[in-house]
Order: C-alpha cells, then structure tokens, then sequence
C-alpha cells in the first residue's frame, strides 16, 4: 500500500541522462520550472512538453511508471484547477446559480493545469535518474559559494542525504509494525475518522521508537568512526563534469532562451 | 481442520524492472497439532510464506484454505483468520506500544471485540503461559530486557487464542540462555495446548530438537519437506544452499568413516549418544 507512491523514487537503469552529472540534471530541472513561468502561450508550452517528451524518452523510465506518482497530486491538480476556473473575473462565458464561469477562467486553469502536470513531471524524471546521494552531493557542489556567507553547507547535504536514505527504511519499518499489529487484529481501515486516528497510536508509537533507536544508532556508529564533516574531506566519487555535461548545459542554455524568445515575442 | 496451500505464486513488483518471484508453485498442507520448521536462507521466501496463511499477503497465483475456505474470497472473514492463525513477527518487541505490559496484551484481545473481563482474562492466562513474572505485568515495556519483552510480545498473540502459531525467528538476537527459554516455551505451548506450531528459523539446531516435521525453502521453493530424520539425511544439499545439518549428523558420518558402524540418522545429541552407546556397547 505505501510501495505505490513513485514521487521522489529513483528508477535503476542505463540511460544517458542516468549518467549526467547530478548538477547538471539540478540546474536543468530550476532551468525547465523558471521556462514553464515565462511563457503563457501555446507555441511555448508546446516546446515545453516537446522537451519533456525528450528527456523522458532519453531517461528510458517507463513513462508509465513515471505517471503512476502522478497519482498522488491529482487531487492538488483538481483544486488549483476549479478555483481559478470559478474565481476568475473577467469577461463571463457561462454563467449558472452563483457560479460564473469566465473565459479568462477557463484559460488561467488550463494554463495551471498544464504548467503543474509539467512541472512534477520534470522534477519527477530528475528524482527519478539521481539516486540521492548523487543528489545531495550535486546540492552540495552548487551551494558551495554560500559557505563564504558561514553557511554550513556539508552539514545540510549530510542531513539531507541521511533523511533521504531513511526515508525506505522507515516505510519498510512502518510497513512490517502496520502487519504486526494487524496479526493482532487492528484495522488501519474502516472506522469513523477518531477512530482511525486512534488505530493509529499502534503503528505510531513503535515507529517513532524506532526511528530515535535507528537515529541513536547512527550517530554512535558515526561517532565511532571520528565523523567530523566540512573542512578537508574528499569523496569516494568526486563530481566531475565531462564533455556530455557541458553538452547538456548548452542544451539548457538554449532552450531557455529559446523560451525567453517565445515569451516576449508570442 | 488444516491449512492447504495450493500452488501459490508471489512476485514482488510485478511487472516493473524490479520484479522478483518470492514464492514459486507453493502447495503445501498443514495437518492440525503439527509441529513444522521452516527453514531457509535469507531471502529464501520464508517470511513471505507465512504472511500468506493468515491472510496479510495475497498470492500472485493460487490459492490459500482454512478449514476448507478460500481465504482470499473478498465474503472471508479475515479478522477472524488472524485470531485463529496467530503470527508473531521477526524481532516481535518492536510492535510494543502500550503504557504497561498486561494493556499491550490486552490489545489482540480488544480488537476481537470481547467483554472488558473477558479481554483481561485472556491476557492474564496468555502472559502466565509465557512465564511472565507477576510483579512485571504493570512494568513498561519498554524497561524489560530483550527476552522478556519477547515473552510479551508472543503473550500479545496467545491472548487471541490462535489454533496455528506461526512465529518468525523467534530466537533472534537473544543469548544463548534466552534462545533455549524461548525454545522450551514453544514446545511447551505445542505440547500442553495442542495448538500447531511452525516455527520459522534458519537454524538446523534450533530446530531438530523440537519439530515433528521440516520444509526447507530455498528461492522460493519448497525444496525438501518431511520428518527431519529424512530432511537431514540430504546434508550435502542443504550445504550447497548454505545450510547445514545438526553438528551430530556430521559427527556421526565421520564416525562411520572412520569405521564405527553407527546409523547416522541421529538428530539430536540424546539420540547420538544413545547410538554411540549401543554399538559401543554390543
């Protein structure tokens, strides 16, 4: 039942944009969402998706698979969409009981709609072929000019890296306690909502306890180890940037302008 | 009265790269009052088996029964299946939640929707059978030590009054001391309340002593299934998957290399010893 949720998961496999450097794939995802916010014609959201389409089928994820964690803003997706569908003044297309519909209102929702939809998607495909350790490693890199203003840049990544690798751990735990409590006869599913609320003190109370043990653990063992992070460390796997990095950086310079372009001329 | 297994199937993930088939053409049947060991390596399907008999995990393909009915038919009672299948999990005191230990397993109980009084008594008479200490029943669980916390939380399933007690490693992590109390609590729950047990290990040891019958898993098949005499005698197999026979399985073939004549089917030290003694003595 947790398993389902895709958004944030990374997908093994081979592809060319599995191999980019993470930075890269970090500074092209903030490149995608700041073009999806220029533009607000068609020509432009039409070069969006042609974009999208090429990363998705360059990053061989299942476009499937892909969709799947889409299921769980479908709801957000639904709301943005009716409110400005229905809160939009303008010039009234349709009109029924108190509700008014406008066409400014039809094309903002449509517009935030698709801007939404391409926005998840985007960052999906990047969480998707980073795992996250490259992931925080490529933050990490790109924050380091702010280590001049004393901002503790390693330990943020560390933090990061550390929540991002518990997180399947703690959904495997909170799946294993949810099953034995339900060999005991507890019902996570029916109920009125106090009730179900309550059903819960079993399954929370045991997973807090153990995170803090998984935590203590952790740092022990760290400990142990004489971790001091920051100054002087060097990685396994450095970040290096190679000749298809640069080539991807182009091809985001690029198509960013491009979407400038598109934006003040359309 | 029994548990039947017709070929069942499960895979993990279907039909995603990560897919991977956890139980392979299961069928197994699983007589009243029995004593089973399942055996098998890490990863071997064992923990996935068991999550299918009462009900928690659903078969790819195939079937599971209880007492002649299907219990994946969506007009199945589950709630009920898991108070007559009891299932201690791995590492069981990780599910302790309750301020003290007699509302902990009081707990089963309560969801099986009986009288207040009704509910304490059965906790009280479960955490008796485990050997509890009286003067800990107002104790946190959490203050207890590992052994002790166990005996709660397989006091927590008893309390529901299962027909089948399935419980997974049970042993895991306690001293050797803790590791036979619990053994003995097993066999002695088998014993006095005719319940069927399958206990769920990957040690040979542990198990010989106590089971009537064995299955062996190994990448998700039943791979060798009978008394344990017969189990044992596939040594060299169970080797080749990482496993291996009691100490004295091995003690007696070398035994008889070395030109004793002794039967090597002894499973136990008892009956070791007895044998050596018998042809010793002759």
């Amino acid at each position: 039942m947790l398993r389902d949720i895709t958004l944030g998961q990374y997908y093994q496999t081979d592809s060319h944009l599995h191999r980019l450097d993470p930075r890269v794939k970090i500074v092209a995802t903030l490149v995608y969402i700041v073009s999806l916010f220029v533009v607000d014609n068609f020509i432009g959201y039409l070069i969006a998706a042609a974009f999208l389409l090429a990363a998705i089928i360059l990053s061989k994820v299942p476009p499937k698979f892909i969709f799947k964690g889409m299921r769980a803003i479908y709801f957000l997706l639904l709301i943005t969409m009716v409110f400005n569908l229905f809160l939009t003044p303008g010039e009234p297309l349709f009109s029924f009981w108190k509700i008014n519909v406008t066409k400014e209102g039809v094309k903002i929702a449509v517009m935030m709609g698709v801007r939404l939809v391409f926005l998840i998607t985007g960052s999906s495909i990047m969480t998707l072929t980073t795992t996250p350790n490259q992931l925080t490693d490529g933050l990490e890199s790109l924050m380091n000019p702010l280590k001049k203003l004393h901002v503790p840049v390693h330990e943020i990544s560390m933090m990061m890296s550390i929540a991002l690798r518990f997180i399947p751990i703690l959904m495997e735990e909170t799946d294993k306690i949810m099953k034995a409590q339900m060999a005991r006869g507890a019902d996570f599913e029916t109920g009125s909502l106090i009730q179900r609320a309550k059903s819960l003190i079993p399954l929370l109370v045991p997973l807090f306890i153990s995170a803090f043990r998984r935590a203590n653990d952790l740092a022990m063992a760290m400990e142990a180890r004489c971790y001091r992070g920051g100054e002087g460390r060097t990685k396994m796997k450095p970040l290096i940037y190679h000749v298809s990095d640069y080539a991807a950086y182009l091809v985001a310079a690029a198509y960013l302008g491009v979407m400038i372009a598109v934006g003040i001329i359309f | 009265m029994a548990i039947i297994l017709d070929h069942v199937n499960y895979i993990y993930n279907p039909e995603t790269a990560m897919a991977k088939t956890a139980l392979k053409d299961i069928s197994l049947q699983i007589p009243d009052g029995q004593f089973i060991g399942l055996i098998g390596h890490t990863g071997s399907g064992k923990s996935t088996l068991i999550q299918h008999l009462n009900g928690l995990m659903k078969p790819t393909s195939g079937s599971v029964y209880f007492n002649g009915k299907d219990i994946n038919d969506p007009e199945f009672n589950r709630k009920d299946l898991r108070a007559k299948v009891g299932l201690v999990f791995q590492y069981p005191e990780h599910q302790l939640f309750e301020i003290n230990c007699f509302q902990d397993v009081c707990f089963g109980p309560k969801n099986l929707g009986l009288s207040q009084k009704e509910v304490e008594l059965r906790a009280y008479d479960a955490l008796k059978k485990v050997g509890f200490p009286d003067e800990s029943f107002y104790q946190s669980p959490f203050d207890l030590s590992g052994g002790q916390k166990r005996r709660v939380a397989i006091a927590g399933v008893l309390a529901m009054k299962p027909e089948v007690l399935i419980l997974d490693e049970p042993t895991a992590g306690l001293d050797p001391k803790g590791r036979d109390e619990i053994l003995d609590l097993i066999a002695d729950l088998h014993e006095n309340m005719g319940i069927t047990v399958i206990l769920v290990s990957h040690s040979m040891e542990d198990v010989a002593n106590y089971v009537d019958r064995i299955i062996v898993m190994n990448k998700g098949e039943a791979m060798f299934d009978g008394a344990p005499k017969e189990v044992f005698s596939h040594y060299r197999e169970l080797e080749e998957i990482g496993l291996a026979a009691p100490q004295v399985t091995y003690v007696m073939q070398e035994l008889r290399e070395a030109g004793v004549s002794v039967a090597t089917d002894a499973t136990t030290i008892d009956e070791a010893a007895d044998e050596i003694m018998r042809v010793l003595g002759a």
